[in-house]
């Protein structure tokens, strides 16, 4: 079987996953009392309906209907992309969503390099000096990520740079600058050409938005870090000493290559292999980290926004942050398993 | 005579148990590492046993897991600093951190066991179902786990909580519920694995051409076959499983303020958190106590794994 058709049926095995998603969502919700499944609907509060204009509202929409007939509404509203209004935050669910997206992703494409690298590099290195101090901190450092939970991690880091130090505020800008962010947006001084900060104050020539913004990354950066690479260095560790055991590796030595070339030619790539597989799993940690961190301090992403809506029960917004994320999620995951067939074709032939 | 001869058999049947027991151990207690994590597991179990005893309940308390205030301190908002009659210190509204931590651990304990009990029948029955008999049994039970999986995690957990607790539940039960939700999966998925392996032995087929009904062959014959490396995953996941419900609970969403559990009082903290270290102890003190329950398992199960994996464990 070629490539190609190994991504095209595994795109094809998407369809039942994400249509079972959807029905688990809709399953999920039925526990709700129809008086509330309502603000799945509309595109506005209810709140402050009177209850008669709700019950209008509960025939209008069907949920009077049939399960199987409510749920063909309601999935011919989800699939293009109305997911009802979010109580906690007072706007349109989607809005809501999309809105929040980019502080997310600012947070992601800066620690995700960061983790890869040297979570691959620590390992690598932790492996061939197996047993030296280097080894010894690394892992100790490891198993203390792998242990300390993200929240407590982060909390401590709150109390330290936040409060005592008082270096960063928490949040995405400092106050001030926040402020005259929106003044500025206001008047079309500044133009949101990508929702990243990082990027939109470069491209307004505005250098110390560049820099406050990075400030702020720092904290849940550091948090994402530390407890993702831990995870990752273990896996590399471990595969690298594996592959450094292999008989091939003592028959490049025998054939007069330096430790290096023997290093990083021969062991490192066949080591790899393995922690490919598990970047499948690494996704998943950073999606549930980031709920955490963005609590922690306060950042506006959707992680921080999910979780608010959570503790307010705002049904609409969990609704479709999960199911937000396992799109997210089980895209990722077919990346990584297309990506693990293209480096070995063993699991494409096979 | 007969009898002498039973246990005799018994013995010879149960020796190879015993001795990968005792190789086991063996192996567990040469690393100073694996021997650390005993240690912290044993502590955290000492201190879950005795709590009562460590810090006994107010008398007549329907519900110990609830932290006593201190009434003398009322209801202030500030916490108090460490002192003879609170050691750890008080958190908000003046509950004692020193009764909160080692009630926690008792908690901690309790919570997971129920998880773990529950996710285990759930795996058990459903994997060795599916397992078993195959066909569409088995295509429908993997697909739900398929779907299951394809969430992370504390996400479908967190939807699962808010929903229900929209509908009148409890957010303590329902985070319970929605760690076994998120957790069934993977336990069914590698009981249908062992039932798979263990399902075309030869003693299978002995045991069904002799007569053996589908019930007898499971229990009798697959199940003890299959369920010795089940049970020791699933020992390990005691400390994720805290974990997440801490995770859950520090966002909001497992039990209810003034319970002594470790991911609430760090919720407690967080407003003080940002007030910087003046007031630590509210939470460095269950911060502290969650990573070394954490870290026990985690060594432990490091340990357990390189000696349980057939291409490591003989070098």
């Amino acid at each position: 079987m070629g490539l190609r058709e190994y991504i095209i049926r595994r795109l094809l095995l998407l369809i039942p996953i994400m249509l079972g998603v959807v029905v688990l969502i809709f399953a999920i919700i039925q526990f709700v009392p129809v008086m509330v499944r309502v603000s799945l609907y509309t595109s506005g509060s209810i709140k402050d309906l009177r209850p008669d204009a709700v019950r209008d509202m509960i025939h209008q929409f069907g949920l009077d209907q049939p399960v199987w007939t409510q749920f063909a509404t309601w999935f011919s509203q989800v699939i293009v992309g109305n997911f009802g209004f979010a109580e906690s935050s007072q706007e349109r669910t989607l809005n809501g969503l999309l809105a929040r997206v980019p502080a997310t992703f600012e947070i992601v494409i800066v620690s995700a390099p960061i983790i890869v690298l040297f979570g691959i590099w620590l390992g690598v290195h932790s492996a061939v000096q197996k047993d030296k101090p280097f080894d010894q901190m690394t892992r100790i450092l490891s198993i203390l990520g792998t242990s300390l939970p993200s929240f407590f991690f982060g909390v401590l880091l709150l109390a330290i740079f936040v409060g005592q130090l008082r270096w960063i505020t928490p949040g995405r800008l400092s106050p001030a600058m926040g402020t005259e962010l929106a003044l500025m947006l206001k008047y079309g001084q500044f133009t949101k050409y990508t929702g990243l900060m990082l990027i939109d104050s470069l491209l307004n020539w505005r250098l110390h938005y560049f820099y406050d913004a990075l400030v702020h990354l720092m904290l849940p950066t550091l948090v994402l870090v530390f407890i993702q690479t831990a995870v990752l260095v273990r896996v590399t560790r471990s595969s690298m000493l594996e592959a450094l055991g292999k008989t091939y590796i003592i028959a490049a030595r025998a054939k007069g290559l330096t430790r290096d070339e023997v290093i990083y030619k021969h062991a490192r790539r066949n080591a790899l292999i393995p922690v490919v597989t598990i970047s499948g799993l690494l996704v998943g940690g950073m999606m549930t980290g980031l709920i955490i961190t963005e609590t922690v301090f306060l950042f506006p992403g959707v992680g921080s926004w999910a979780a608010t809506a959570a503790q307010r029960f705002d049904v609409s917004v969990v609704a479709a942050y999960s199911m937000f994320s396992a799109i997210i999620f089980v895209l990722a995951n077919l990346i990584v398993d297309v990506l693990y067939a293209y480096i070995d074709p063993r699991i494409r032939l096979g | 005579m007969q009898s002498k001869k039973k246990v005799g058999n018994f013995r010879k049947s149960i020796a190879p148990t015993i001795k990968e027991f005792l190789f086991i151990l063996r192996r567990v207690l040469k690393s100073p590492l694996s021997v650390a994590g005993l240690v912290l597991i044993s502590y955290n179990i000492v201190l879950a046993v005795f709590a009562p005893f460590i810090c006994p309940p107010t008398p007549g308390t329907s519900n110990p897991y609830l932290i006593p205030r201190d009434q003398v301190l009322g209801f202030r908002i500030e916490p108090t600093a460490p002192s003879s009659t609170h050691l750890f210190g008080v958190t908000r509204l003046q509950i004692d951190l020193l009764y909160g931590c080692v009630w926690g651990t008792r908690f901690a304990f309790q919570l997971g066991l129920e998880v773990i009990v529950t996710t285990l029948a759930i795996g058990l029955i459903l994997g060795m179902i599916s397992g078993y008999y195959g066909g569409f049994i088995d295509e429908v039970v993997m697909r739900f786990t398929d779907i299951i999986l394809a969430f992370p995690g504390l996400i479908l957990a967190m939807a699962f909580v808010a929903v229900l607790a929209r509908s009148g539940w409890s957010t303590l039960d329902a985070a319970v519920l929605s760690i076994v939700l998120i957790g069934w999966p993977g336990y069914t998925r590698l009981i249908r694995g062992e039932v798979l392996r263990v399902r075309g032995e030869d003693y299978i087929e002995a045991a069904r051409a002799s007569g053996a009904s589908d019930l007898r062959i499971m229990s009798r014959h697959i199940l003890p076959n299959s369920i010795y490396s089940v049970i020791i995953v699933a020992s390990l996941d005691f400390g994720s499983i805290v974990l997440t419900a801490a995770a859950l609970s520090f966002l909001g969403l497992g039990s209810q303020p003034g319970t002594a559990d470790w991911g609430r009082l760090i919720y407690d903290g967080v407003p003080f958190a940002s007030m910087g270290l003046k007031y630590w102890w509210t939470m460095l003190y269950p911060g502290a106590f969650i990573v070394l329950f954490t870290l026990g398992w985690n060594l432990l199960g490091d340990a357990l794994r390189d000696v349980l994996d057939p291409l490591s464990r003989r070098k």
